[in-house]
């Protein structure tokens, strides 16, 4: 898919500096020559876009760090001064917050796209554990993150996710006292965790260049999950269609960036935090940011201290096992009609997982967590593996230009007006290639 | 048939350089506040200006005041200063300037504490015409904070102030 | 046959995941405080549910200038406001703004001079030892934070049982339970309901329901509030004729509050038009040159 580059420069400059280091002609390779599939659906910009939201974090990070103040005793007040005094202080703090949002809400459209077109699946294995790694570096520096305000759940939801560390066996209160730097929570891990605050995202963009580096060897999926037979009947340059479509999806995800950062900034995140953190004063509800709800859920659901941890993390952990999991040697739902059902089933138990993290602990709450919990498991372990060997799959396209063609046929055939003439020009146009 | 094409291409064209134009505007405007939130917030700004109670400053002392997080000296002079301030010949000074020049009552002389020259911060009724002198590298400047001898290129800074009563002065 | 086997499975894992987790809740002893990881979180966490026998309304929705995609200020409204909280509030209530952002235009707009003479009614002690080495007190100017009535949270709490919380932040840190589908409905265009904590504190003031008790509010969770009904009818004097009520003054007191908490709301508010429209246009542009592009691939 990416062989060596066919970009040659044009100045003589360019020429030297090319064959001293050929930048050109990777960045031309990769994002201008490379070829991509031309089914791809709108559910494909969203890798663009979480290239964008790291960018955005990063940025908006590294200024507001030139404001805060990572110590136990100033950190609240420094925040308020961002919002108050600080030339745009409260754009930036507010970019911020609601950007790790919707960095979230763009990888949690990532992964589901990857889960229901089989993204996961051989050649691209590796290319989707690395994303589960980028994942997990992401939940941890957004938790890091919330922690830096030092208001009342930054202090107790950090309470609360470090005591984890001590359910395990023998060592566990040392890790958390290591952990803490002190007997508790307090400014020694507000400084830590600044500090790791900072670092983890650029080990993030290392991992993103791994991920794309990945992709680029074994090409992009697409939805109808065949592979690419005519690079140049199936394809398109990546510039400018791809890159042109991609930024029309970034235009639209802003315009939701931009509603929750001028119109609801405070929406998505917890009245508490508004209050400065309190070691003697427990919050009524502990509750994290929305995005690690579903796991918390499943956490709260098992009432063994220990076992609650390791369902905890073996529930993200599973999913690097997906590509080992799901036996179906069919890759896109398109063509699954079963495997469909479950995946918008599974889809729900996310979401329901998701409000009940959110939810008072009560009998109705604790029953209705176990059963999605255990649905969530079952997805994996039970579904996935037995649908591969009993699912009755629909059959593939030849390639992905024929399947283009049968949907653009099947959109002409609705159209009232010269069905026919459409047809013979779609026709005309595929025979030229 | 080249009539319509052109025609299509102009409005290709057109929208091409519609959209390019957007995103400039959006990348110039995103860029704004970034570079803005450099600038002197508001609570640096608000200490811009202070007011300095000048009852306390007998005559023959200085005072030094913390402004915009610098030193700044006010010194209640002498007549002996004040004459030798004024006497002073111009074509001496490195950076010429008359004394009524850098007062607006010449029994209060105000300027910033910080040498021209690398930014220490000079002693006072210190050095040959006892107005100060820098330890750093031995600048001296005169009863007018004139720079008189050593490396420093220019007078000490004369900052924006105003008298807000015979006590009372504003600096900033 | 398939349909057959995908029903039989689902069921299969649900009827199993039902029975496993009835089971376990079964085997629990105290299914209430079942996994809360810190001892500490888990004897806090109320139940309000089951702890209190009596109604606990939700607050009613208030309408409020500054709701809304085109909300503002309004200036009478938090000098009224501010007037309040000088008067009564700040008798335990510290507010730890700076005097200078009294004179925000888009916010209660005082006069530079107003605020200097307010600030100098003040007396602050200097962060910073003197020659002497001594914390000079002086009176106030207008880039010093208001002081409080007391010097820290704990002289607050020895003199009145429970330290008063700064006012600073208050209203956007209180929320009441919107519930299922109320909350998402807040998010979206034309209600985006941000004043939860505006209508709470709101309720709060005039919730003291008994008037042979005065730490009993309808609305506080759990109905005993540390804080005495701290307004009567009359106890302000507003000198521009507005109606010196008990609802009046939360009115205007909220509204202070509110700007105090978010005092760049009408700029926010003001830029995030200018974004969206620019936003859809671009998005438009971007979509028609897509579009364009594109039907050159077939």
């Amino acid at each position: 898919m990416s062989g060596p580059s066919t970009y040659v420069p044009k100045s003589a400059l360019g020429k030297w500096f090319e064959s001293r280091l050929p930048i050109m002609g990777l960045v031309h390779s990769s994002f201008v020559a490379y070829p991509t599939p031309r089914n791809l659906n709108y559910m494909w910009t969203f890798g663009a876009i979480l290239a964008f939201m790291l960018g955005a974090q990063i940025v908006t990070g590294v200024v507001l760090a030139m404001h805060y103040t990572p110590e136990a005793t100033l950190a609240f007040d420094s925040v308020e001064h961002i919002m108050r005094d600080v030339n745009y202080g409260w754009l930036l703090r507010y970019l911020h917050s609601n950007g790790a949002s919707m960095f979230f809400l763009a990888v949690y459209a990532h992964i589901f796209r990857g889960i229901y077109y089989g993204s996961y699946k051989a050649p691209r294995e590796v290319l989707w554990i690395l994303g589960v790694i980028i994942y997990l570096l992401m939940m941890a520096t957004a938790f890091m993150g919330y922690v830096l305000p030092w208001g009342q759940m930054s202090f107790w939801g950090a309470t609360v996710i470090t005591n984890l560390f001590s359910a395990i066996p023998l060592v566990g209160k040392s890790v958390s006292t290591w952990l803490w730097g002190g007997y508790a929570v307090g400014d020694a891990t507000l400084n830590r965790f600044f500090s790791l605050h900072y670092l983890l995202p650029f080990m993030i963009a290392g991992v993103v260049v791994l991920h794309i580096w990945a992709l680029h060897v074994a090409g992009q999926n697409n939805p109808d999950g065949v592979d690419v037979k005519d690079v140049a009947r199936d394809t398109v340059a990546f510039t400018p269609y791809a890159t042109l479509k991609d930024m029309f999806g970034l235009s639209v995800f802003l315009i939701v960036y931009a509603w929750f950062v001028f119109y609801i900034p405070n929406f998505l995140g917890d009245a508490d935090n508004y209050i400065k953190a309190n070691p003697l004063q427990t919050p009524a509800r502990i509750v994290p940011e929305w995005y690690l709800l579903p796991f918390y859920a499943i956490l709260r659901a098992i009432p063994n201290k220990l076992i609650g941890v390791i369902a905890l993390f073996s529930a993200i952990a599973l999913l690097a096992f997906l590509p080992w999991l799901d036996t179906s040697p069919v890759r896109s739902a398109k063509y699954r009609p079963v495997f469909r059902v479950f995946f918008w089933v599974f889809l729900f138990v996310c979401i329901g997982l998701g409000w009940l993290g959110s939810q008072e602990i009560t009998d109705a709450y604790v029953l209705s967590a176990r059963i999605l919990a255990i649905c969530y498991f079952a997805f994996f372990l039970i579904v996935l593996p037995l649908l591969g060997l009993f699912e009755t799959t629909k059959p593939l396209p030849p390639s992905i230009a024929d399947a283009v063609l049968a949907k653009a046929k099947g959109e002409a055939s609705r159209e009232s007006a010269a069905p026919a003439e459409k047809s013979g020009v779609t026709g005309e146009r595929a025979e030229g290639h | 048939m080249s009539g319509e094409a052109t025609v299509d291409q102009s409005r290709r064209d057109f929208l091409f350089i519609a959209t390019g134009a957007a995103g400039a505007v959006a990348v110039a405007a995103t860029a704004w506040p970034l570079i803005d939130q450099m600038n002197p917030d508001a609570s640096t700004l608000a200490l811009a200006s202070s007011e300095i109670d000048l009852s306390a400053v007998q005559e023959g002392q200085i005072l030094t005041v913390k402004w915009r997080g610098k030193p700044v000296f006010v010194r209640h002079r002498t007549k002996k200063e004040i004459e030798e301030a004024a006497a002073a010949p111009l074509d001496e000074l490195r950076d010429p300037q008359t004394d009524a020049q850098r007062v607006k009552k010449p029994e209060w002389l105000i300027v910033v504490g910080v040498c021209t020259h690398l930014g220490c911060i000079p002693l006072g009724h210190e050095g040959k015409y006892d107005g100060w002198f820098c330890p750093c590298h031995g600048s001296v400047y005169d009863t007018s904070g004139r720079i008189r001898q050593g490396p420093a290129p220019l007078n000490l800074e004369v900052p924006e102030y105003s008298f807000l009563s015979d006590t009372k002065v504003r600096v900033g | 046959m398939i349909r057959f086997r995908t029903i039989a499975l689902a069921s299969a894992i649900a009827a199993a995941a039902t029975a496993l987790a009835g089971a376990s809740l079964a085997a629990d002893e105290q299914p209430a405080a079942a996994p809360a990881p810190v001892n500490a979180a888990a004897a806090k966490q109320p139940t309000p549910a089951t702890e209190t026998s009596e109604e606990q309304p939700s607050p009613t929705r208030q309408s409020w200038s500054y709701s809304g995609l085109f909300g503002i200020f309004n200036q009478e409204q938090l000098q009224r406001g501010f007037k309040v909280y000088h008067d009564v509030c700040a008798t335990c209530h510290a507010l730890s703004i700076p005097f200078r952002t009294l004179s925000d235009p888009t916010g209660p707009g005082f006069s530079e001079a107003q605020v200097k003479a307010l600030a100098a009614t003040y007396t602050v002690t200097e962060t910073e030892p003197n020659d002497k080495g001594e914390y000079v007190k002086r009176p106030g100017r207008p880039s010093d934070i208001i002081p409080g009535p007391y010097p820290n949270p704990e002289a607050a709490a020895a003199a009145l049982g429970k330290a008063p919380p700064d006012m600073s932040t208050l209203v956007k840190a209180r929320k009441y339970e919107r519930g299922l589908p109320w909350f998402i409905f807040d998010a979206l265009p034309f209600d985006q309901y941000q004043e939860v904590g505006a209508d709470y504190v709101y309720a709060i003031l005039n919730g003291y329901a008994k008037a042979d008790d005065l730490n009993w509010n309808l609305y506080f969770p759990g109905h005993k509030i540390a804080m005495p009904k701290p307004l009567s009818d009359g106890q302000v004097e507003y000198t521009d004729g507005t109606p010196a009520t008990v609802p009046q003054y939360s009115k205007d007191v909220v509204s202070f509050l509110y700007w105090a908490a978010e005092p760049t709301l009408v700029e926010r508010k003001k830029s995030g038009l200018r974004v969206m429209v620019f936003l859809i246009v671009l998005s438009v542009l971007l979509y028609l040159t897509k579009t364009r592009v594109w039907s050159k691939a077939h």
